[in-house]
C-alpha cells in the first residue's frame, strides 16, 4: 500500500510525536506514506474563517503537488494526520467542483489545478485520514493479526474530537454524532473501550491563545468525563484535541478546580505499543502527562 | 431616521449569505438544536439561532454587530443537528468573511488569525513561535502561555526557526492575488 502523505504543519512542531508514531505504525504495516516535496499549510481556521476563497487556494496547491506526486508514484491516495488540514483539503477541493469558484482558484495560484472529473474522480485528488485509510483500507483484522501486544487490561476513552466526520456531506466518515472507527481499532489492539458520550464535544479548538477560559472549561468537561467513566488514558486523533488536553491540562484543572493525571495519547502511540513497536519510534517521552503508570496496567488482569 | 433605517429588511443581505455560504436561510424554523448544542453559547452574546434569525430578517447591523461569530469554534455540531441541514458553521464562517470585508475585526481572535497567516505567507508554512511574537505584538498580551514553557521547552516541540519551504514565493503570491483581487471587487 502507497500513499501519498501531507504532514501538515503541527506534525513537525507541537504534534511531533502523531507524526513520528503515525510513520513508524505504517511502516510496521508495510504502508509506505509518500511526504508530498515542498508542501506548504493549508491556512487552517485561520484561513477558512478569513475567506473561502484563500483557503480553498492555499489547499489548492498541496493538491496539485499531490496529483503531480501520484501520478508519478502510483500512490493511490492522499492521507494526512490532521484532522483540521483533511477539513481543509477536502473542502477545497469539494468547492473546487463548481467551475466559477474554481476559476477563482485557479486565479490566485501560479498554474491552474489539474482538472477534478465529472463525477469527482482523479486527477485532482481526495484526502483520507490516516485513521480511515487504516480502518477501512488496510482493515482491522489485518491489524488485529499484526497485534504482538495486545493493550489487555487498559481502559480508553475514544476521543474523536468535533471535525473528523463533520460537516458530514463533505467529511464522508462515519457517524457524525456517535463514530466508532477509533473504538473499533482499540479494540481491535485489545483494549477495553469505556463508554465515552463526548466523542465528538469540541476542546476548544484553537481558542486556547486567544481565549484560554474558553478552552479551559471545554477540555476540563473533557477530562471529567473521562475521569467519571473510569479511563485510564484518552485516545485522540487530532494534534489541536492533544494540546488542549495533554499540554493544557493544568490550565483545564485551573478552570474546574479539580486536579487531574489523565494521559493523552496519539492512537497512533496505541497502535505502535500494540505492534510491539520501541518507545522511541512513539515519542512517548513528548507528552506532557506520563502515560508509564497507565502503561504498567497492559497485560495485568485486575480482579475486583 | 437612523433607527427605522437600522431594522429595514436588507435583502442584499440576505442573498450575500445565501450565496456565499450555499445554505437556504429561509428553511431555518427556529428549532434551537443549533444552540443547544454550541459548546461555545455560554459566552455568545448572540445565540446561533437568533444570529440565524437576524439574517432571516436581513438585520445586518445586528449580525455583524455580534461578538459571537469571532467566539465560534467551527466544531459543526450545529451542522450535525440542524433537522434541516443547513451548515449553520458555514453561515458562522460566512458571517465572519463579510464581517472582516467591512471592517469588523477588533476581537483577539483577529490578531491570532492574523498573525498565524502572516507566518505562513512569509514562510510558506505555520511558525508557532513567530505567531506567538506577532500576536503578543498585536495585541500587548506579553503573559500569553506564559505558563506553559516549563511544559513545553523540555519537550523541544517547539522548533526555534521556521521551515522555509522552496515554494514559500509562490505561497505569498497567493496572499498577494488575493489581496489585490478584494481591492478590485470594494
Ligand atoms: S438547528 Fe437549523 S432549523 Fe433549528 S434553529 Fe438552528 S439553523 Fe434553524
Ligand atoms: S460551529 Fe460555531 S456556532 Fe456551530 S456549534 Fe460549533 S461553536 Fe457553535
Amino acid at each position: 500500500m502507497k500513499f501519498a502523505y501531507y504532514p501538515g504543519c503541527s506534525g513537525k512542531g507541537t504534534s511531533v510525536e502523531y507524526e513520528i508514531s503515525t510513520k513508524a505504525v505504517c511502516s510496521a504495516l508495510g504502508i509506505y506514506l509518500q511526504e508530498l516535496a515542498d508542501w506548504s499549510c493549508c491556512g487552517s481556521t485561520p484561513a477558512h474563517a478569513t475567506d473561502t476563497l484563500l483557503s480553498a487556494a492555499l489547499s489548492a496547491r498541496n493538491l496539485s503537488l499531490a496529483a503531480e506526486a501520484m501520478k508519478q508514484s502510483g500512490a493511490t491516495k492522499l492521507a494526512t494526520p490532521c484532522p483540521s488540514c483533511l477539513a481543509n483539503l477536502k473542502t477545497a477541493r469539494h468547492h473546487m467542483a463548481n467551475q466559477e469558484f474554481r476559476r477563482k482558484v485557479d486565479k490566485l495560484l501560479d498554474s491552474p489545478c489539474p482538472p477534478l472529473g465529472p463525477k469527482g474522480e482523479e486527477p485532482l485528488p481526495e484526502t483520507y485520514s490516516i485513521l480511515q485509510l487504516l480502518v477501512e483500507d488496510y482493515g482491522l483484522e489485518n491489524i488485529a493479526a499484526k497485534v504482538t501486544r495486545p493493550l489487555k487490561g487498559l481502559k480508553i476513552a475514544p476521543y474523536y474530537g468535533c471535525l473528523l466526520s463533520r460537516p458530514a456531506p463533505i467529511m464522508q466518515f462515519d457517524d457524525p454524532e456517535n463514530p466508532t472507527s477509533m473504538d473499533r481499532l482499540l479494540e481491535a489492539l485489545g483494549a477495553e473501550v469505556v463508554p465515552f458520550p463526548l466523542k465528538t464535544e469540541c476542546c476548544g479548538a484553537a481558542m486556547g491563545i486567544p481565549r484560554r477560559d474558553i478552552t479551559a472549561r471545554l477540555s476540563a468537561r473533557l477530562l471529567d468525563a473521562a475521569t467519571t467513566f473510569g479511563a485510564d488514558m484518552i485516545a485522540v486523533a487530532c494534534p489541536l484535541c492533544h494540546m488542549n488536553l495533554d499540554l493544557r491540562q493544568e490550565q483545564a484543572a485551573k478552570a474546574s478546580g479539580v486536579s487531574y493525571d489523565m494521559p493523552v495519547l496519539y492512537f497512533t502511540q496505541l497502535m505502535g505499543i500494540a505492534l510491539g513497536l520501541p518507545d522511541s519510534d512513539l515519542a512517548l517521552d513528548k507528552l506532557s502527562v506520563s502515560p508509564a503508570a497507565a502503561l504498567q496496567k497492559i497485560g495485568k488482569e485486575i480482579s475486583a | 431616521m437612523d433607527s427605522i433605517n437600522l431594522r429595514a429588511r436588507d435583502e442584499a443581505f440576505i442573498r450575500e449569505v445565501e450565496k456565499e455560504s450555499g445554505q437556504n436561510i429561509s428553511t431555518c424554523y427556529q428549532c434551537g438544536n443549533c444552540t443547544a448544542g454550541c459548546p461555545c453559547g455560554p459566552v455568545y452574546d448572540l445565540q446561533v439561532n437568533q444570529i440565524m434569525r437576524a439574517i432571516q430578517l436581513g438585520d445586518k447591523k445586528t449580525v455583524l454587530e455580534a461578538a459571537s461569530p469571532w467566539l465560534c469554534v467551527s466544531c459543526s455540531t450545529c451542522s450535525a443537528r440542524c433537522p434541516n441541514d443547513i451548515d449553520v458553521a458555514r453561515v458562522m464562517d460566512t458571517v465572519r468573511h463579510i464581517g472582516r470585508r467591512e471592517g469588523k475585526t477588533k476581537y483577539v481572535i483577529n490578531a491570532f488569525w492574523d498573525s498565524f497567516l502572516q507566518t505562513v505567507r512569509f514562510c510558506g508554512r505555520s511558525y508557532e513561535l513567530g505567531i506567538m511574537a506577532l500576536f503578543m505584538l498585536r495585541t500587548g498580551r506579553f503573559y500569553t502561555d506564559l505558563d506553559l514553557a516549563p511544559r513545553m521547552l523540555p519537550k523541544k516541540k517547539m522548533p526555534y526557526l521556521p521551515h522555509l519551504i522552496r515554494g514559500k514565493a509562490a505561497v505569498s503570491r497567493i496572499f498577494k492575488r488575493f489581496n489585490d483581487m478584494q481591492q478590485y471587487d470594494d
